[in-house]
């Protein structure tokens, strides 16, 4: 099967079926063993399986890396409110394309991942909250909940179990600020996707200003596959504290990009060599963005030594993110891709906070100045201290998320910059 | 109440009630933490992140407006970091800012100039063009400049939570996110819109009323009572070359929070009024002459010496204060006694804020009319202020009115008065037959105390000179009064208003430093500081 590439590297736990269009049929996935994961899980009972998840390790992948099993025992216990489980299914991050592909290919997975997530935490809705733009996700999505319900998994007495679990799915309408988990909840709401204030946090006040979890699609899509197995084989794969598989959605100059599924602490050099048919064109490898556009950028040097977990890229200055590893080659223009990501943070950002609405605005100016060779050597220290200025002053870290890339690419690739500013000549073409 | 919670605010020990916010804990001993977007009277979204606040053991500056204090807790908001955090906000105002202060009509007040002054940086670094939203009319008596907002979004939360009536909106995102309304008509037909123009922090909601008329350091200012209703706003008089300017709100969370409607808020050209008395006429024989105060006042009582059981009555003015009216009442119970009625305009309906229960515009559009019920004095007319004095126009006795200007009245009015005393700001026609035309001041123009529609007395101080020889009718008519009685003259309001009990008991253990700037309640026991 040639789902775009794949790689014997890979355990394909949760894209197993990528590919796959079979699988998008509810009796394709009840035939593969679908929603048995379900049935073991009301025989548990919610405090065994957030027990299980607590055992498997398992971290979220949005990109924070919290334990789930943790978040789910934060939920109130006998609150007398309803609960809600919602899926962050608004992938929006530059760089990340996994969530998609889970849903388009795997609809059912994820559903039954929702509704084993809102049995755990006494959750008897669940909303996924899908992005706007993914208009054939979100079809192939309704489709799978709509089958679902008819068939008896979803809603009332699901499975003869006596349990009620309603599942919504919610379309987005564009904006990269409702991924932020409060900001999603308001756009739920029918408000403006403005992230909230915390404290309090979702597990007191979230969705309609009942106790909420939120998951992202990935960490909900492997739900079914530890209560299926078991905690402790899920930590078969992966580090002693980044357990498990990971999507790792390759994109930039390399042979075969793609999603690849792959034990949590693979060495990134042989993710790009072995896994994604090496560099293009054998050029050498110039720089790696290891978790979606908001983190810090490395050099190829740092990219050597980095291993693909959480602790591992923060060892090396990044952060794995949601592992969305942008690989770029000599060719590469590191200023335009970092104005670039700039000016798509200053568009999206969401108005509220002084230093990400003027700051990541203003930022985007300095850079397209720079880039037009127009900047002064004064515009890098500007750009540092201002960008320092924007990080942990805001609500959310949508502001942080400007800095990163701007601070790492200034200390890392300051030679890019300074050719702009002294010669006006363009390091790379891309 | 639960037990106080105790924390350090930049070295002083503070104690506050549990859930108080670090700012407002910070204002109790007089740290003013620079904020923009909270507002005491609504919900706080910390989007500023002006306030910012080093809190021991925090791993991020936290914003002082939603943070609650904690028991034990340090904060420091003149730290290096503190001040760091405030500076590079300040500077990420200023990116976009046009700096047009000088004909900015908010320059003088401005919390961004006065911040940007106190902590923000000397230099602007941004080399970059400024965004451009330019001007709109949002109706009403308001105009937006765009490029002046700092979108802290006060006026879409006073439309949406206060006034509940959701006129404005941010529309866009990110740094062309601009404040808007909704529909074509925009703040029009609202009643209490002039408010978003007090609470923008910077000049980018001004008033059309003011715009252009005078720069804020060049105004006085002074507090006093709003006189549009019976609700007994707390104001503050703008004044300049003797002029009231402009009205705006003073807190007074008993009474209007931080609020006034509209209409009071505009209602202050009469203030302004040039024409008018301003000395005392006596009228003998077809003519009329000014004369000095001395000579009015002794020939006055001559007069009324000389008409020993003549009846007496008064016409008053609810817009006139309590001391006016005891006064008043003194000296026609002293005169033998007699009936004294008022007119005084009713809305049909009153306009209530909803987002502040305790603040409406008020059917009743008088400021004193309790106080006025108060001494005795009976409400009669319609309810657009005209008619009912039928028999007093034709009234052989002693007649004196105070404060009406009988607009409505022919000229014939009191013309078989024995004793005709019109005591008044303006002249009228109905005074043709007045013996004695005698100019007091308005309110802004002296001291004194209104009885609100709850019965709560509140002071106003004098915010204008009076015109020519005009006098506060308490010291005219309390001038009459001593003279006959053999007592003491009031010298002062706080006087007038002491020597009010045996008129008006609800009055009696009062004074002016009882009722101070927030005043109190009649008829309640008065906490005293200490107590």
């Amino acid at each position: 099967m040639a789902y775009p590439y794949v790689s014997d590297h890979e355990v394909r736990i949760i894209s197993e079926h990528f590919g796959d269009p079979k699988q998008r049929r509810l009796e394709t996935y009840v035939e593969r063993g679908g929603y048995q994961a379900l049935r073991k899980a009301f025989d548990m009972g919610p405090e065994a399986v957030v027990e299980a998840v607590k055992a498997s390790g398992l971290r979220g992948r949005g990109g924070a890396g919290f334990p789930t099993g943790v978040k789910w025992s934060f939920m109130p216990k006998n609150s007398g409110k309803p609960h809600y489980l919602i899926c962050n299914a608004d992938e929006s991050e530059p760089g990340t394309f996994k969530d998609r592909e889970l849903m388009r290919w795997d609809p059912h997975q994820l559903i039954e991942g929702c509704l084993i997530g809102a049995w755990a935490i006494g959750s008897r809705h669940a909303y996924i909250y899908c992005r706007g733009e993914f208009f054939e996700t979100n079809q192939v999505l309704a489709r799978a909940v709509e089958d679902a319900y008819i068939k008896g998994y979803v809603g009332k007495d699901i499975l003869g179990s006596g349990n009620d679990i309603d599942v919504t799915v919610h379309q987005g309408a564009g904006a990269y600020i409702c991924g932020e988990e409060t900001g999603l909840m308001n756009s739920l709401e029918g408000k403006r996707g403005l992230p909230r204030v915390k404290p309090p946090f979702p597990a007191a006040v979230g969705a309609f200003g009942m106790p909420s979890t939120i998951n992202n699609v990935e960490t909900l899509a492997v739900v079914p596959h530890i209560v299926a197995h078991g905690g402790e084989w899920y930590r078969q794969y992966g580090t002693e504290k980044s357990p498990g598989t990971k999507l790792f959605c390759v994109s930039g100059h390399v042979n075969k990009p793609g999603n690849y599924e792959l034990p949590l602490g693979f060495p990134l050099m042989k993710l790009i060599d072995e896994v994604c048919g090496g560099m293009r064109r054998g050029n050498a490898l110039k720089a790696v963005i290891p978790g979606g556009s908001s983190v810090p950028i490395i050099d190829a040097e740092e990219s050597a030594r980095c291993r693909l977990d959480y602790e591992g890229c923060v060892e090396v200055g990044t952060m794995l993110g949601c592992a969305s590893v942008i690989v770029m080659d000599e060719t590469a223009d590191v200023v335009r891709q970092v104005r670039r990501m700039v000016d798509f943070y200053a568009h999206e950002s969401c108005g509220q906070c002084t230093p990400c609405r003027e700051g990541s605005a203003w930022t985007a100016q300095i850079l397209r100045r720079i880039e037009d060779g127009r900047g002064t050597e004064e515009d890098l220290d500007t750009l540092m201290q201002m960008t320092q200025q924007m990080v942990g002053t805001t609500i959310c870290v949508l502001s942080d998320s400007v800095a990163a890339p701007v601070q790492s690419s200034i200390q890392k690739f300051r030679d890019d910059y300074l050719a702009l500013i002294r010669r006006g000549e363009r390091v790379g073409a891309a | 109440m639960s037990e106080p919670i105790t924390l350090t605010i930049d070295g002083r020990e503070v104690s506050v009630p549990r859930g108080t916010t670090i700012l407002e804990a910070a204002k109790t001993i007089g740290v003013v933490v620079p904020h923009y977007c909270y507002h005491p009277g609504m919900s706080s979204p910390a989007m500023c992140r002006l306030c910012l606040v080093e809190v021991e053991g925090a791993p991020k500056p936290m914003p002082g407006c939603v943070t609650t204090v904690a028991e034990g807790q340090v904060v420091r908001t003149q730290s290096d970091d503190a001040l760091n955090h405030r500076k590079g906000v300040l500077e990420f105002y200023l990116v976009n800012h046009p700096l047009d202060c000088a004909i900015c009509d908010r320059s003088g007040e401005c919390d961004l100039q006065d911040y940007v002054h106190a902590e923000g940086r000397g230099h602007g670094r941004g080399r970059e063009p400024k965004r451009v939203f330019g001007r709109d009319d949002f109706g009403g008596d308001v105009l937006f400049y765009g490029d002046r907002c700092v979108m802290c979004t006060r006026c879409v939360r006073f439309m949406s939570e206060v006034e509940q009536d959701h006129r404005l909106t941010v529309v866009e995102r990110g740094s062309r996110s601009v404040i808007d309304t909704f529909y074509e008509e925009g703040l029009e037909g609202t009643y209490w819109h002039g408010n978003i123009v007090d609470i923008c922090p910077v000049g980018a909601l001004v008033s059309k009323d003011f715009l252009h008329k005078a720069r804020a350091w060049d105004l006085t200012h002074t507090p006093s009572i709003c006189t549009s209703c019976s609700q007994g706003c707390n104001i503050e008089l703008h004044t300049r070359d003797n002029l009231v300017q402009r009205i705006k709100p003073r807190e007074n969370l008993d009474v209007n929070g931080w609020w006034i409607c509209d209409y009071g808020r505009h209602n202050y050209e009469w203030m302004n009024h040039q024409e008018r008395l301003e000395a005392p006429i006596a009228r003998r024989g077809g003519g009329s002459k000014a004369v000095g105060w001395k000579d009015a006042l002794s020939a006055l009582l001559d007069k009324a010496g000389s008409l020993g059981g003549a009846s007496v009555k008064a016409v008053a003015s609810p817009f006139s204060p309590n001391e006016d009216l005891g006064a008043l009442r003194a000296l026609v119970d002293g005169l033998g006694g007699g009936d004294i009625v008022f007119r005084s305009a009713r809305a049909e309906d009153e306009v209530p804020l909803k987002g502040f229960p305790a603040l409406a515009r008020r059917s009743d559009l008088a400021p004193n009319t309790s106080g006025a019920e108060l001494f005795g004095m009976r409400r009669v007319g319609n309810d657009d202020a005209t008619g009912g004095l039928e028999s007093v126009a034709s009234h052989d006795g002693i007649l004196v009115v105070l404060g009406d200007r009988l607009a409505d009245q022919p000229e014939d009015f009191g013309a078989g008065a024995a004793l005709y005393v019109y005591l008044g700001m303006h002249d009228s026609a109905a005074a043709a037959h007045a013996d004695y035309v005698l100019p007091v001041t308005t309110h802004a123009e002296g001291e004194g105390t209104f009885t609100n529609h709850e019965g709560r007395v509140q002071r106003f101080w004098p915010a204008l000179q009076a015109p020519g020889m005009a006098r506060p009718a308490w010291l005219v008519v309390g001038a009459l009064v001593a003279e006959r009685s053999g007592g003491a003259v009031s010298r002062a309001a706080s006087e007038a208003f002491a020597s009010l009990g045996p008129s008006a008991p609800a009055f009696g253990g009062i004074t002016y430093d009882d009722i101070g700037a927030r005043g109190a309640v009649i008829n309640e026991s008065v906490s005293l500081t200490g107590d």
